[in-house]
């Protein structure tokens, strides 16, 4: 007989003026693994944090019952006090350390502050040897791959006496072997008895361990599948089941000839060389198009984007770059932009703003020589442009001189805009462009893209959010682990069709 | 790639209507971050005035102070790049030295026949000084080693070089005199001297030094000049801006500012002229100064230093060269490391091996008292400037008045921290 070992009861979650959760409902019954899934966004994470205590009680509404009692955790201490051990996509293990030190960091065996490394060690060898990994304790964390370090930080949950286990993402990073291996790993602690939540929108992995799956849109819970039940169909028209309406400004496409033409991308991981990050991308975009690159998050798309603008990522890059045909060298960011050629990065904060400086000055930097004269700035013509963009995108704030790191998001994207189309670039990639900004600076997003497909510009839109990409592209090309697995045009295209690309990309590849 | 995170909180409109008056408030505080700081040296000098008795705007006293302290501020111009670039130069003291020892030995001890000429010498040491600069840049900019440990090398290798060049303890000198007019040299009076007073002459017919009141005539037309074009520069920046309809500062500030300022440069101008004149480097430091605060407020690669330093990538994915432009940036602390060496050396009459000893620090504290940040990407020609002048004011006041070396660096450093706490104060607040 089955016992309840964790009730979320009606989570409501609001951050200022977002609902991120509303009455979520979960429950997970003692040694199943039971599986969440939902789009970029629709909330896994933030229930995760609830749950954990990284927002602490209070601050959210529900009721948390674990194992019979309710509970009100202040922070992580208290969750992991009594069991509930989080491990997140981003590792949080020192690099610099061992694994034996990492394992227990803050939680020595130790008296008076003299930490008894034999202790340690016999214990680590003991976990290492339970998550069935073979290194020696003293290794350093930097030294062992990612899978390995998965597992370290299995281990450390392991040292902290779990009773559910929660895995956030955790075979983003990791090559097919090693996921088989995490996803065996957790069979086997479920035969010992354990719980675990499997947060993960890989749905044939869901599919091969998972008991129950949870399905999770736009912060509500849309159902709780039983294990008979779970199919691949059926968890993607849960995931993707809400409607487009009126979000996106009304567009009459103008489409010319073959703007960009990207043939045979290929590019290697900067740091472990002989990770393919990107795999033979070709791809193209049209005079007044604007192309969808749609993917999960990791799928290379960023990876793909920068690389493509100067090589500011990765190594080993090869492939060809036609711009109308002719072969185009980007070698540099300055040769990029010189070509007309622009991005416009998802992170705004640390590729896209000097944010202690104003907007005047963030919205020129990129195109310079555009207000200087033999490198003498003229002030006045800076000025007449930057008042210029920020009454042409529409950016709130009480003058140019405001700095741009005390703007709000929507207002810092528009400013990260303005500088690029300064630039006056022919090719524009916008790098998830809504992130994080609210809904009535998206639609003045997305009415500056339309505005600049009908000046002719070729527009090449990344973004997570799929109905973003079905409401303002042309065409959509599907990325998945560094390859583009479909191409649709918009029209053809559903939220069901992208992630059946994915999915079955992914599928080929377990295969 | 970050995990999915939750919809981040929406700063809505309300925060930006919230700024709007800001503005004007923030405009009034950045000026008075940098007025509150010539308001400081003026205090400061006002202080020392009244402790030593009138000792410090004593014409005399007043070349000495420039003469003394011109060195720091010339390596502070440099190093307020290197600062606001996101860097930090610890050779510069270890380069001056190195660079008056090869001046010394290039015209005084080598038989370098007519390339001994000190002019000759001098651009050889500023050549040499660039190659410096350039050598520690070029780890820091394309082998991205810190800064910190690149120069820490620099400030030991080059003290050291320095060092064996005047073969160990002993010093090589003297100089040339047309070297030592560097430093200690004025311009000559074009014009012709005015007296006003003539000088007291005694019993004996001989007239008594420092009597009377003589003013040399060139000083005076050039102080005029720098202050006129002073106010009808601002003016015409003034104009333009009102002419393109953007706001100015409000009419009347602008006046008392331009009124104030005119005044005491004038002031300022007239001690010189009654003494013996305007300094040389005093014209050097005011040419270099006039330079750096162009190239800052005006020029792209100004812009371009500032954009780095406050956030690398974004410079970086804006097409600038981030790895050329830190290039440039410690070649530019070579060369002014390199003349501040040799203002030094022209100043002493002679290389000995601690020249610019633990100047360095000087450097960098004028620097931060300045206003710039150790984080990069924030701080002004002017405030470096300021900055220096502030320590230079210290020290000559302090000697003045008979106070202790030892304590002297005490009240430096606590002058240093003050600085800095009440920046990160103000920034906290605003």
């Amino acid at each position: 007989m089955t016992s309840t070992i964790l009730e979320m009861r009606d989570i409501t979650k609001t951050f200022p003026g977002v609902k991120a959760l509303s009455n979520v409902n979960l429950s997970v019954e003692e040694g199943e693994i039971h599986a969440i899934v939902g789009e970029n966004g629709a909330g896994k994470s933030t229930l995760m944090k609830v749950l954990s205590g990284v927002y602490p009680s209070g601050t959210y509404e529900g009721q948390i019952v674990f194992r019979g009692q309710e509970c009100h955790f202040k922070g992580i201490h208290d969750s992991e006090h009594i069991g509930i051990v989080i491990i997140h996509q981003e590792l949080a293990l020192v690099p610099m350390l061992s694994i034996a030190e990492n394992i227990f960091l803050g939680n020595e065996h130790a008296t008076y502050g003299v930490i008894d490394w034999n202790a340690n060690e016999k214990r680590t060898k003991g976990l290492l040897d339970k998550v069935g990994l073979k290194e020696d304790p003293k290794t350093l964390i930097t030294n062992i791959g990612v899978g390995k370090q998965q597992l370290v930080e299995i281990a450390k949950a392991l040292s902290k006496e779990v009773k559910l286990l929660i895995l956030d993402e955790p075979t983003a990073s990791l090559s097919e072997k090693d996921s088989q291996a995490l996803l065996d790993l957790l069979l086997e602690f479920k035969r010992q008895g354990m719980t675990s939540i499997l947060i993960s929108h890989k749905l044939n992995e869901v599919n091969r361990v998972a008991d129950k799956v949870t399905v999770i849109r736009d912060g509500r819970t849309i159902e709780t599948l039983p294990r008979k039940d779970i199919s691949e169909d059926r968890i993607i028209t849960s995931m993707v089941g809400r409607s487009l309406d009126d979000r996106y400004p009304p567009r009459e496409p103008q489409i010319g000839e073959v703007i960009l033409e990207v043939k045979d991308w290929s590019v290697y991981h900067p740091i472990h060389a002989e990770r393919q990050v990107i795999k033979n991308v070709s791809l193209n975009v049209r005079k007044g198009e604007v192309v969808g690159i749609a993917g999960l998050m990791g799928a290379g798309r960023t990876e793909f984007a920068m690389s493509l603008f100067g090589r500011s990522y990765g190594r080993h890059i090869t492939g060809e770059v036609l711009l109308r045909g002719k072969p185009l060298d980007l070698s540099s960011v300055s040769k990029a932009v010189e070509n007309r050629i622009a991005y416009v990065t998802e992170d705004r904060k640390t590729y896209g703003l000097n944010l202690i400086d104003h907007i005047k000055h963030n919205v020129t930097l990129a195109n310079l020589s555009g207000v200087s004269s033999r490198g003498v700035i003229d002030d006045m013509r800076e000025m007449s442009v930057a008042n210029d963009y920020r009454k042409k995108t529409n950016i709130r704030a009480s003058s140019v001189y405001q700095l741009t790191g005390n703007l709000s998001g929507g207002n810092q994207q528009k400013v990260v805009l303005s500088k690029w189309l300064f630039a006056d670039p022919e090719v524009l990639i916008l790098d998830e462009p809504t992130r994080g900004i609210d809904v009535g600076a998206k639609y003045e997003i997305y009415t500056i893209i339309a505005r600049l497909a009908a000046e002719g510009k070729a527009i090449i839109v990344i973004s997570s959010e799929m109905p973003e990409l079905l409401g303002i592209t042309d065409r959509i090309y599907v990325m998945n682990e560094g390859r583009i697995v479909g191409e649709m045009a918009a029209s053809d295209a559903s939220q069901e069709k992208i992630m059946r690309a994915i999915v079955r990309g992914e599928g080929k590849k377990a295969s | 790639m970050s995990t999915e995170s939750a919809p981040a909180p929406q700063s809505g409109t309300a925060e930006d209507v919230k700024q709007g008056p800001r503005i004007a408030v923030s405009a009034l505080t950045t000026n008075l971050r940098e007025y509150g700081l010539i308001i400081a040296l003026i205090v400061i000098m006002l202080f020392f005035q009244y402790t030593t008795s009138g000792t410090l705007f004593k014409p005399v006293n007043l070349s000495n102070l420039v003469q003394q302290n011109s060195f720091i501020i010339v390596m502070a111009l440099g190093m307020l790049l290197v600062i606001v670039a996101g860097y930090i130069d610890l050779s510069v003291g270890s380069v001056a030295g190195f660079i008056g020892a090869l001046a010394a030995m290039m015209m005084v001890i080598w038989p370098l026949g007519i390339f001994s000429n000190p002019l000759v010498v001098s651009i050889v040491c500023l050549i040499v000084g660039a190659l410096i600069g350039a050598a520690q840049g070029y780890w820091i900019a394309y082998h991205r080693i810190p800064s910190f440990i690149v120069t820490l090398a620099g400030m030991l290798i080059f003290r050291g070089i320095c060092q064996a060049l005047l073969g160990g303890g002993s010093s090589v000198g003297p100089l040339p005199d047309s070297f030592k007019a560097l430093s200690s040299g004025f311009i000559p009076d074009v014009i012709g001297p005015l007296t006003l007073i003539p000088p007291t002459v005694n019993a004996a017919g001989k007239t008594i030094v420092g009597s009377g009141l003589t003013l040399h005539m060139t000083t005076i037309v050039l102080g005029l000049i720098a202050v006129l074009a002073y106010a009808y520069f601002g003016f015409r920046t003034r104009r333009k801006r009102e002419a393109h309809g953007y706001e100015a500062e409000p009419f009347p500030l602008f006046v008392v500012k331009t009124l104030v300022g005119s005044a005491l440069a004038l002031f300022l101008v007239f001690q010189f002229a009654s003494y013996r004149g305007l300094p040389v480097v005093l014209l050097v430091m005011g040419v270099l100064i006039s330079l750096f605060v162009f190239v800052t407020k005006r020029m792209t690669i100004g812009r371009r230093i500032y954009a780095m330093g406050g956030n690398a990538k974004a410079a970086q994915l804006s097409g600038i060269n981030t790895e050329r432009l830190t290039l440039l940036v410690f070649i530019n602390m070579g060369v002014l490391s390199a003349l501040g060496g040799l203002i030094i050396a022209a100043r002493l009459g002679q290389a000995v091996p601690a020249a610019g000893l633990g100047s360095e620090l000087d450097v960098i504290a004028a620097v931060f008292i300045g206003g710039a940040s150790a984080m990069g990407g924030v701080g002004q020609v002017i405030g470096a400037v300021v900055g220096g002048f502030i320590m230079g004011v210290m020290n000559n006041g302090m000697s003045i008045m008979g106070v202790n070396v030892d304590w002297q660096q005490v009240v430096k450093g606590l002058v240093l921290l003050g600085a800095v706490i009440f920046d990160v104060y103000n920034k906290n607040k605003a």
